[in-house]
């Protein structure tokens, strides 16, 4: 029984990891109605910047804050420069696009900064919070972090202007164009957000994991399968969602004899499967009607 | 009058041996070598999962430069062509053949990433190309009767793995083991190795063994696992990232067996401060080569050597990057090969080479590990010593050992 | 009728242009003597190296058209092509290291297990849109190497060390090496797919495959079968992928779980995407992408091979966001208006 508890909290720590990278990506999901799979990678980058303005002394949280401008700013120029051409291009060039900058981020951040793991700094701490070795400060914070900001987005999408404006920027470009907004601004907007979230989520995950350019591909997967499960159009639930798959997975790798240590990723991506099949739209996401 | 027969035949045949001469009968060249240079050739992954490893690459590639530089290899210049397969094994079979049909390299050296070379190895053999000091520890590579062209360097795995179970049986023998091993070649020969080297006792000394695969973020979970089995001795076999999780983890839960670190992560500065050099304190591994970072070698000659090269002909590079001292010490094994040849540059001569070094003991070899092949050993290194963790260095101790490997 | 000044230029262009228009009931034809003429002579010309390149090249070609005869055909998004490739893979090794089945029956059985597999994943992917799909299709391509390396399976696959297969010689005593002879081999099995697939999407079937594409709940309206025809484009589409699999095998000689990973189906997914999505002869250039573009790119930084790479693929995708097919349709509409 201890061991089960055990796990279930180890689980609820590493889920805290995927809840963080699951919200980023319904964050750009709902901002640009596409997955965008160099996520992950625009993440580790933000997370390597910051890790170089601690190198050069700069204090934790000024290199934070600058970290998330400069990870805003990175992401709109992304948006205006790089998608902007392909607008109108059907949704497998995108997705092409996608690839092309996973290979071009993460190939730099070899180039720059190496491929040796470098520790990150954690604002938390490493003791531990209820009792020997059950949770950690840092885990603990990271929920913590990851729940201010869900709250924050929530806020903003339900109750601010320009959030209702980015939903139906997203929802129907060409009714939103007609009532006034600037659709081109909302996405451009919308990916800034998405990278400024996605660089918290680097920032509190590389002091568990440690950073190096490759930390960030299987996270964005076990990310991914928290958002499905917890639903693609709702931010609470891909928290929730990432939770639940780091329980599962640590559950499934301790109890199931034999191959469940083996099998610890395809039960995730079992999961992702399942939910899909059976509730496309996730445990607590809005099922979306196709008019004709 | 008789004389004149035979006179001109005999100026000519005078004529003939006086210009023939001892070098031009002795220089015999293979593809790949000529009286200017020498081709070899390398796989290493430069992007993708093992990317890290591609320091080894670059660092052997400054290495040929700067033996290059001081006049090469018996007046010959090593040109050293590497090729990424991003530790994908079509890749490197496409590479491979690249290097031996359409870049005509003399041998394949350092090919890195057991995969790659299981998928090479056939082709290689079957060409009949040297494909020597492959990058992996793995035990399978030092088998001449049926693969007489592949050669490994590094003392094997399961060599390495018998020395810790001798430790064990010495020290602990009522201990209960738990291994945390990464689900690959790499780690399974590990394992292999151990019980092996445990014999009898395996079964009822081995409490847990728990895998982990590369694409799990974190270990977090097994460590847990492995505290909950109730064992005091855990043998680590993981690479870098990982081991230095289990360290981390292992201290914030409170468990404190004896540890056995592989040695593929016994780096101080890429594995043990990331992990807190404090939870490292007690950790044991063994080594063969020197830990440059360690003070007590700060006025060796070899190390000392090993920086003026890094300095000069690789600055860029990290000189406390374990992979860059394990890429020059590799290069010099291959240069010295590449001297005992002398003129005869034919491929069956380099494995004849390779397979007769005699003691041969470079820069960074711990003191008493010397480098020894023959036709039936195809292990160049299969020593180690053990050494502790202090908190701040690496302190060796014990007599050097050859690990037995029971056979590929 | 306008008065245009015409010069030599013009002329050529409109003399172009009508040979292209004149010709064009016979285009195919044109196009595939012209493919044969370059084709056959190749193992000839060129070292064995590079003929083993075109092999591969022509391999990724069939899996390619696999792709796109369910993403660009029936516009079922998958990332997951790289299992089937798996499949045909080991099932060749398997055949071919512990049964000593011949090589090119393994081809034929390799085809039927992945036809079979993708009916089997086309059916509860059939409730499964776009991004869902693209997301599910993602979970089998990464679950697959870890599937492979199950310990219970080791004795059939080799785990993590693989299986190492042989060669086939030519058969006949034929006076060509290995290399040659599965080069030609390759090219008949190529020909043969392109030409069925050819005849499938020009069909009354791939005319409801187009619709489904197009306008699902239309192509339902007017009777066409969604379940049935959605499920067995994915079951064709998985052979398609799991033959080139096992030819893949077969010309590498090696199979492993490593040699699977989700970066195959990236490679897949870019070689439909460059090649141009809906069209056949696409394949092709999108598999010489995939295979050269690496090499070249890394001739030129080794360091930033992978950036490199992309900053191609992504000018290559502004300059042809339908892909080759694409702009080659786009010349030939030039240069038939041009001779007007």
């Amino acid at each position: 029984m201890e061991l089960f508890l055990h796990q279930v909290l180890a689980g609820i720590a590493t889920g805290g990891i995927y809840a963080c990278m699951a919200l980023a990506i319904v964050m750009i999901y709902q901002a640009i109605d596409h997955l965008n799979f160099a996520q992950g990678e625009m993440a580790m980058f933000s997370t390597f910047i910051a890790w170089q303005l601690i190198q050069w002394e700069v204090p934790y949280w000024a290199a934070f804050f600058i970290t998330l401008a400069v990870s805003f700013a990175g992401g709109y120029l992304i948006e205006r420069i790089i998608m902007k051409p392909i607008h109108n291009a059907p949704i497998l060039s995108h997705v092409a696009l996608f690839i092309a900058l996973f290979a071009v981020i993460n190939s730099l951040a070899g180039f720059i900064w190496e491929y040796q793991i470098k520790s990150f700094p954690s604002p938390f701490g490493t003791h531990s919070v209820l009792g020997e070795g059950l949770i950690s400060a840092h885990d603990a914070g990271m929920t913590g972090v990851t729940v201010t900001l869900l709250v924050f987005l929530f806020l903003f999408f339900r109750y601010t202007r320009i959030g209702l404006a980015m939903r139906a920027a997203a929802a129907n470009p060409e009714s939103a164009r007609l009532v006034g907004i600037r659709v081109e601004w909302m996405l451009a907007l919308g990916w800034g957000m998405a990278a400024s979230i996605g660089a918290v989520a680097g920032m509190l995950i590389a002091p568990v994991v440690f950073l190096e350019p490759n930390m960030m591909a299987s996270i964005l997967l076990y990310g991914f399968a928290g958002a499905v499960v917890g639903g693609l159009t709702s931010p609470g639930g891909a928290v929730i969602g990432g939770v639940l798959v780091g329980i599962i997975e640590n559950l499934a790798g301790t109890f199931i004899p034999y191959v469940g240590s083996e099998l610890k990723l395809s039960i995730a991506l079992a999961l992702i499967v399942f939910v899909l099949t059976v509730k496309p739209s996730g445990l607590f996401g809005r099922s979306v009607v196709h008019r004709v | 009058m008789h004389m004149h027969k035979y006179l001109i035949p005999a100026m000519v045949l005078g004529m003939a041996i006086g210009t023939a001469g001892p070098s031009a009968a002795q220089k015999k060249y293979d593809p790949g070598a000529t009286d200017t240079e020498i081709k070899v050739g390398n796989i290493n992954p430069y992007s993708g999962p093992a990317s890290a490893y591609g320091t080894i690459g670059k660092t052997i590639d400054a290495f040929f430069k700067k033996v290059n530089a001081e006049g090469g290899v018996n007046g010959r210049k090593i040109n050293f062509i590497s090729y990424d397969d991003g530790y994908s094994p079509p890749k490197a079979v496409e590479q491979a053949r690249k290097l031996v049909e359409s870049d005509e390299v003399l041998l394949i050296f350092q090919s890195l990433g057991t995969p790659s070379n299981t998928a090479i190895q056939k082709y290689m053999n079957a060409k009949q190309v040297p494909q020597l000091f492959v990058a992996t520890g793995a035990t399978k590579w030092g088998d001449p009767k049926n693969f007489p062209w592949t050669m490994g360097w590094q003392p094997s795995y399961q060599s390495e793995s018998h020395i810790y179970a001798q430790y064990i049986l010495k020290n602990h023998p009522n201990g209960k083991i738990g291994i945390l091993y990464q689900n690959d070649d790499y780690g399974k020969d590990y394992v292999k190795g151990l019980k092996d080297g445990l014999g009898d006792k395996a079964k009822s000394m081995i409490v847990a063994e728990v895998p982990y695969e590369v694409a799990d973020p974190t270990v977090d979970s097994q460590i847990i696992n492995l505290k909950a089995s109730g064992a005091d001795i855990f043998f680590n076999v993981t690479t870098p990232k990982f081991a230095a999780q289990a360290i981390k983890k292992a201290a914030e839960i409170g468990w404190k067996p004896v540890h056995i670190l592989n040695q593929v992560s016994s780096s101080l500065v890429s594995v043990l401060k990331p992990a807190g050099l404090e939870n490292s304190k007690g950790i044991l591994s063994t080594g063969y080569l020197k830990d440059v970072t360690d003070p007590q070698w700060k006025n060796d000659v070899g190390v000392k050597n090993f920086f003026a090269f890094m300095d000069k002909y690789f600055p860029e590079g990290d000189k406390t990057n374990a992979l860059s001292a394990y890429g020059y010490s590799v290069g010099q094994t291959m240069v010295q090969v590449l001297k005992q040849c002398g003129d005869n540059l034919t491929r069956e001569n380099v494995m004849k080479q390779a397979a007769n070094l005699k003691d041969l003991q470079q820069d960074l070899f711990l003191p008493g590990i010397k480098a020894n092949t023959s036709a039936t050993d195809f292990y160049p290194l299969d020593q180690n010593q053990m050494m502790k963790f202090t908190g701040e260095r690496w302190e060796y101790f014990g007599p050097v050992l050859t690990g037995a490997t029971g056979g590929s | 009728m306008a008065m245009k000044t015409r010069s030599a230029f013009t002329d050529l262009i409109a003399f172009f242009g009508a040979l292209a228009v004149a010709l064009a009931p016979y285009r195919r034809w044109l196009i595939l003597g012209l493919v044969l003429l370059i084709v056959l002579p190749m193992p000839f010309v060129v070292k064995n190296f590079f003929v083993f390149q075109l092999t591969l090249a022509m391999v990724y070609a069939i899996a390619i058209l696999g792709l796109n005869l369910l993403t660009g055909f029936n516009g079922q998004f998958s990332l997951g092509h790289s299992a089937f490739y798996a499949i045909g893979a080991y099932t060749a090794a398997i055949l071919m290291d512990q049964y000593d089945v011949a090589y090119y029956w393994t081809l034929p059985i390799a085809g039927i297990i992945c036809f079979v597999a993708g009916f089997l994943f086309g059916l509860p992917a059939l409730r499964l849109e776009g991004i869902y799909l693209a997301l599910a299709t993602f979970a089998l391509a990464v679950a697959m190497p870890q599937i492979l390396k199950l310990s219970p399976f080791e004795h059939w696959t080799g785990g993590v060390q693989g299986i190492v297969i042989l060669k086939p010689n030519a058969p006949f005593g034929l006076p060509l090496n290995p290399d040659q002879w599965l080069y030609y081999f390759t090219f008949a099995v190529m020909l043969a797919l392109f030409l069925c697939a050819y005849n499938l999407v020009s069909s009354r079937t791939g005319r409801a495959i187009k619709a489904i594409r197009d306008n699902s709940i239309a192509a339902k309206a007017m009777g066409v079968n969604l379940s049935l025809y959605k499920s067995l484009t994915f079951g064709v589409s998985a052979l398609y992928t799991g033959v080139a699999g096992a030819l893949g095998g077969i010309v590498v000689q090696f199979v492993a779980p490593d040699s699977f990973t989700f970066a195959l189906s990236v490679a897949l997914f870019v070689g439909l995407v460059v090649g141009g999505v809906g069209s056949i002869a696409g394949a092709l250039f999108g598999a010489w992408f995939v295979l050269f573009v690496p090499n070249i790119a890394e001739h030129i930084s080794k360091g930033l091979a992978g950036a490199v790479y992309g900053i191609m693929l992504i000018l290559l995708i502004y300059l042809m966001p339908s892909g080759l097919a694409g702009l080659v349709r786009l010349v030939v509409m030039r240069f038939a208006r041009a001779s007007r």
